[in-house]
């Protein structure tokens, strides 16, 4: 559909607030918690922060849970009782201030969940879901949206992008048919937008580097050990990184219980040297130098060649959460710029 | 910073170490741990506030051990950590060059286990008036609201291990969370998970955790895990008399069996 424009004054967003609570909908925003911002389930707009660049985790949780039931089963007599997780069951979400570049990532979350075999439960959630972006009003050094085809106000992803206009109105793009319906039910607090310009307030990022030479490139490096071992050094291995990210999708399946219990979906990563530990004792990735490779390989070569998407929206947050400061910007401008 | 970057150009000149493990310029101003193995990188090397990275746990990881033996930039904690690597026996003597820097700012070169052992016990090991001012704070609190405050910062736990993998004490090769056979602790990051495995790292370092505080500064969401590891610190103080991180050779309080002991249990 074509990208209507409204305004909604900033201090009508309570009444859309108590409206989608009202109707029995789940708010995800940003959320100050001590002296960090990230993505909480809240209840009124004093709870959320929209002043930050980024949150530390992305919104991913709203239809990637750090830990899903995925069925539950029951042994008796020799017999096994499984009952699938009711995915009808599930509640409607309004995830609320992401930035454009998380709603982009809903995309490449998309593409690895539906890709050979739909996982229901996923579908099921991000039908449920619906996307109200805030488009960046300051960036910051970790920032690279725009190398990778984003920038601080574009529209892929969300069903309507609010955009803080600074005189307390913001323009409201609505992008797709959930955001009009969206419109629609919150009678009278969208009004027609008087200016559509929104330019001037949105952040500059410059791009850092080209990501089209980056596929290329890597495939030259997958055997040059020394080029990843110098890239990851400093690495120690942890999991921050990709469970801030808003595109790693790799997840762990846990059972939980005896006789009776649950089958859990947890999120995992590349970067735990357990990972990819065979049941042989085999370690087809046993370095961390090796782990980084894949993590890289993963996001600009694999993923662009299998789903025709990249696994990275240029948000930042890995180098922000990371305790060792791999900061991938510089990595991925260090790989563009070596020779293929 | 000048005595600092010659010092680590005439070790690796002299190849008396193969690689100067320190401090670089960082993101935004940070500082991140930089490996040197060609003298003329040692002028990238800062050393100010801001280093505050731990870097003994690069002398558990073995893309870095195989570089060769290692000149290290050490801040007191991270003298405190050899000391206890070296209890462990996991680091030996002569097997690292310390590189200390006093007050002053001159470089006090720590080449044995004595050397760090003597350098340390002339350092304020205790915590900060601000930290002892926050545990008391903490612990002021009542159980109920101790419970009600662990149960709230541990819900944002994502087990993403950031804590265990800054940690340098936490070397193990295979962690208790990763064995399944039998599964000690719940994988998932749900309460019960989170729970059992905050307290299970805290307990495995009582006795070790020289209070870096590498692991909280890992914490992407922010939990404040120093508490339980300084709270423990003053615990382990309380009823054995002992600082970890003070000798280079001595038992573990809560793996050393000893026929005197004072509880029944254990006899």
């Amino acid at each position: 559909m074509e990208t209507e424009n409204k305004s909604i004054r900033r201090d009508a967003l309570e009444k859309l607030f108590s409206q989608w609570l009202a109707a029995g909908k789940r708010i995800l925003a940003p959320k100050k918690i001590a002296d960090k911002t990230d993505f909480a389930w809240i209840r009124t707009l004093d709870e959320v922060n929209l002043d930050q660049v980024q949150t530390v985790q992305s919104p991913k949780t709203a239809i990637f849970p750090r830990v899903e039931e995925l069925f539950s089963f029951k042994s008796s007599d020799g017999l096994v009782q499984i009952r699938d997780r009711d995915a009808a069951a599930l509640g409607e979400i309004v995830v609320f201030g992401l930035r454009p570049c998380d709603a982009a990532a809903f995309a490449a979350l998309k593409a690895i969940f539906t890709w050979d075999c739909p996982d229901r439960l996923f579908s099921a959630r991000l039908e449920k879901m619906t996307v109200i972006g805030v488009a960046c009003a300051r960036a910051d050094e970790y920032c690279f949206c725009t190398s990778l085809g984003g920038d601080p106000g574009a529209t892929a992803g969300s069903d309507i992008l609010l955009t803080d206009m600074e005189n307390g109105q913001f323009l409201a793009e609505i992008v797709s048919e959930r955001g009009r319906q969206a419109v629609q039910t919150a009678s009278g607090l969208f009004a027609p937008a008087a200016t559509r310009e929104k330019e001037s307030h949105l952040a500059k990022v410059e791009p850092g580097f080209n990501a089209k030479a980056i596929a290329p490139v890597l495939a030259s490096l997958f055997d040059d050990a020394a080029f990843w071992e110098e890239q990851s050094r400093r690495c120690v291995g942890c999991g921050a990184c990709a469970y801030v990210c808003p595109t790693c999708a790799c997840f762990d399946i846990q059972d939980e219980g005896g006789s009776s219990g649950k089958r859990l979906r947890c999120w995992d990563s590349c970067g735990f040297q357990l990972f990819t530990l065979h049941t042989s004792g085999h370690n087809p990735r046993p370095l961390q130098s090796q782990r980084w490779r894949q993590r890289l390989m993963h996001k600009f070569a694999y993923m662009p060649e299998r789903q025709q998407v990249l696994g990275c929206v240029g948000c930042g947050r890995c180098s922000r959460a990371c305790p060792v400061d791999m900061n991938i910007l510089e990595h991925l401008r260090a790989i563009a710029e070596a020779k293929p | 910073m000048e005595t600092l970057k010659n010092k680590a150009r005439e070790l690796l000149a002299a190849k008396t170490v193969q690689v100067v493990i320190g401090y670089g310029r960082g993101s935004g101003g940070s500082s991140r741990a930089m490996f040197i193995r060609d003298p003329r990188q040692a002028d990238d090397l800062v050393f100010d506030g801001a280093c505050l990275q731990n870097l003994a746990v690069y002398l558990m990881k073995p893309e870095v051990r195989k570089l060769g033996k290692a000149a290290l930039v050490a801040i007191p904690s991270t003298l405190r950590t050899i000391l206890q690597l070296a209890a462990e026996n996991q680091v030996g003597d002569h097997d690292l060059l310390a590189l200390a820097v006093n007050a002053a700012g001159a470089v006090v070169p720590l080449a044995t286990l004595n050397a760090i052992e003597t350098h340390v016990a002339a350092l304020d090991n205790n915590l900060s008036a601000a930290e002892k001012e926050e545990l008391q704070k903490y612990e002021s609190m009542g159980l109920d609201q101790r419970r009600q405050f662990w149960e709230e910062q541990f819900s944002r736990c994502l087990k993403c291990y950031a804590c265990r993998a800054a940690c340098p004490l936490c070397y193990c090769s295979r962690c208790t969370v990763e064995c399944n056979q039998p599964q000690w602790i719940p994988v998932p990051a749900h309460d019960l998970g989170n729970l059992e495995w905050n307290i299970m790292r805290a307990m495995h370092l009582a006795g070790r955790c020289v209070n870096c505080g590498d692991c909280s500064r890992a914490c992407p969401v922010g939990i404040p895990i120093y508490l339980l590891n300084q709270k423990l610190i003053g615990e382990v103080f309380a009823n054995f008399n002992f600082r970890s991180g003070m000798a280079a050779k001595t038992d573990n309080v809560m793996s050393t069996f000893k026929p005197n002991d004072l509880e029944d249990f254990i006899r």
